[in-house]
C-alpha cells in the first residue's frame, strides 16, 4: 500500500510499476480510498441531505499536496497542454536542449498507451517517466503526485509534464503545477481558443508552434490571438517553432525566470515558521 | 466518467457518515460554462452508478447561467460564452464570475 495517500491497486499505470497502482475506475481517476464501514441502519427516513460539494475536491486535495511538495523544494512545475498533433512533445525536447545546461529538468508524460514519448525525452539525457491513463483523457493529481515522487526531483528543478492530447478534460484538473501552458499549432484552426475557451482560460502561457509553417498556411494569427486574449486578456503569447528555433530562448528565458521565483520562494518558505493548519 | 467518479464517492461518503442506504435522487449543479456535457454526464452517472447506492436513482442538473463582471459598468451580467463582450457597454472580455462550478448539491434518499 502507497503510504502517502493509502492507496492500493487500480488500472492506470506509472511507468516502472510492476503491478498497477494508481486508482482507475474506467476513468483514469483517483478513486476514494476509504475503506468500508460496516454501519448497522436498517432503512432510514426518506429525507434531503444538502451537500454542496465539489466534483472535483480529491483531484484538488491531491493538487494542494502536490503544489506543497514543489513550493517546498522550489520545483518550478508547468502542465503543457494542447491537441494531439500540436507538436508538444518536439517542442519539449527542443527545450529540454537549450535548458539542460541551465536547470536541471525532468518530464512526466502522459498518454493513453505506450512509452514513446517518455523514450523521446530520455533520449535528450533526462529523466522522464510515462503515465498511461489507458482509458483516461487526462492526467490528474494523483498520478502525478506518484510519479513526481518515483522522479525524486531535485531541489530547484523544472518538472514538464506533458499532458494527454486533449484541449477538453485536462483544463479542469489541478496536477499542483505553477502554470498551464497551452500549445496551439497554426496547422489547426485558428478559432480554436474560442471552441475550446475553458482551456485557453486556465492557461498562462500560449506557445504558438510551429510558425516556420506560416508562408504555407492561411492561419490569421492575429484573428487567433484576438479569439485567445477574448478568452483571456492576460494570456503571455509566444511564437515557436522546433524546427527554426524561432521563440525558444524567449520561451527557455521565461522558465528560468519561473524557475528562479520558485527558488526564491522556498528560501522564503525556510525562513518562515511552518504553516499547520 | 471523472466527475461522475467524484459524485460517487461523495454520496458513498455521505451514505456512511449520515446513515442512509438508498439514494433516490442525485442534484448536481453544473455551471452553464463548466465546459461539461450535460448528456455525457447523465450517461456516465447510469454506468457509474450502477451496482452502487445511487443505482436507479434520478439524476437532476440545475445548470446556472454564466455570469461576468465588467469592470467599466462595475456590473455582472449574464453570459452564453467566456468571450461573450459586455452586454451594456460591449466592452470584451468579461470576468467570469459564475456559472464554472460542478457540484452535488443535494441528495433525496431514505
Amino acid at each position: 500500500m502507497c503510504t502517502t495517500c493509502g492507496c492500493g491497486q487500480g488500472e492506470g499505470r506509472i511507468e516502472g510499476d510492476e503491478h498497477p497502482h494508481v486508482h482507475e475506475d474506467g476513468g483514469g481517476t483517483v478513486h476514494s480510498h476509504a475503506h468500508a464501514h460496516d454501519h448497522a441502519q436498517g432503512p432510514g427516513q426518506r429525507r434531503m441531505v444538502q451537500i454542496e460539494r465539489n466534483l472535483l475536491e480529491k483531484n484538488d486535495a491531491f493538487a494542494k499536496i502536490n503544489r506543497e511538495q514543489f513550493v517546498q523544494k522550489g520545483i518550478f512545475v508547468l502542465n503543457l497542454v494542447s491537441s494531439p498533433g500540436s507538436g508538444k512533445t518536439t517542442l519539449l525536447t527542443a527545450t529540454i536542449d537549450r535548458l539542460k545546461p541551465r536547470i536541471p529538468i525532468a518530464v512526466i508524460e502522459g498518454d493513453q498507451q505506450t512509452t514513446h514519448d517518455a523514450d523521446r525525452i530520455r533520449a535528450t539525457g533526462v529523466p522522464a517517466i510515462q503515465i498511461n491513463t489507458g482509458k483516461g483523457c487526462h492526467l490528474d493529481a494523483h498520478m502525478v503526485g506518484h510519479a513526481a515522487e518515483r522522479l525524486n526531483l531535485p531541489q530547484d528543478s523544472v518538472l514538464m509534464i506533458e499532458n494527454v492530447g486533449n484541449l477538453v478534460c485536462p483544463s479542469a484538473f489541478d496536477l499542483g503545477e505553477a502554470h498551464k501552458v497551452v500549445i496551439l499549432s497554426v496547422t489547426e484552426g485558428e478559432d480554436k481558443p474560442l471552441k475550446y475557451p475553458d482551456m485557453f482560460a486556465a492557461a498562462d502561457v500560449l506557445l504558438l508552434n510551429k510558425v516556420d509553417l506560416l508562408p504555407y498556411l492561411e492561419f490569421d494569427v492575429d484573428k487567433c490571438l484576438d479569439f485567445a486574449r477574448r478568452v483571456n486578456p492576460r494570456l503571455k503569447v509566444i511564437r515557436t517553432s522546433a524546427t527554426t528555433g524561432e521563440g525558444l530562448e524567449a520561451w527557455v528565458e521565461w522558465i528560468e525566470v519561473g524557475a528562479h521565483s520558485a527558488k526564491v520562494i522556498r528560501g522564503e518558505a525556510l525562513s518562515s515558521p511552518p504553516c499547520r493548519a | 466518467m471523472s466527475l461522475m467518479e467524484g459524485m460517487l464517492r461523495i454520496v458513498e461518503e455521505n451514505a456512511r457518515d449520515q446513515g442512509f442506504g438508498h439514494v433516490r435522487t442525485v442534484i448536481l449543479e453544473i455551471g452553464k460554462l463548466a465546459g461539461v456535457e450535460v448528456e455525457a454526464l447523465r450517461f456516465a452517472f447510469e454506468a457509474v452508478a450502477d451496482g452502487s447506492i445511487a443505482e436507479g436513482a434520478a439524476l437532476q442538473i440545475e445548470e446556472p447561467p454564466g455570469l461576468g463582471w465588467c469592470v467599466e459598468c462595475e456590473k455582472e451580467s449574464p453570459v452564453e460564452s467566456r468571450y461573450d463582450p459586455c452586454p451594456l457597454c460591449g466592452k470584451v472580455p468579461l470576468n467570469i464570475t459564475g456559472g464554472t462550478q460542478m457540484r452535488v448539491m443535494a441528495l433525496d434518499v431514505e
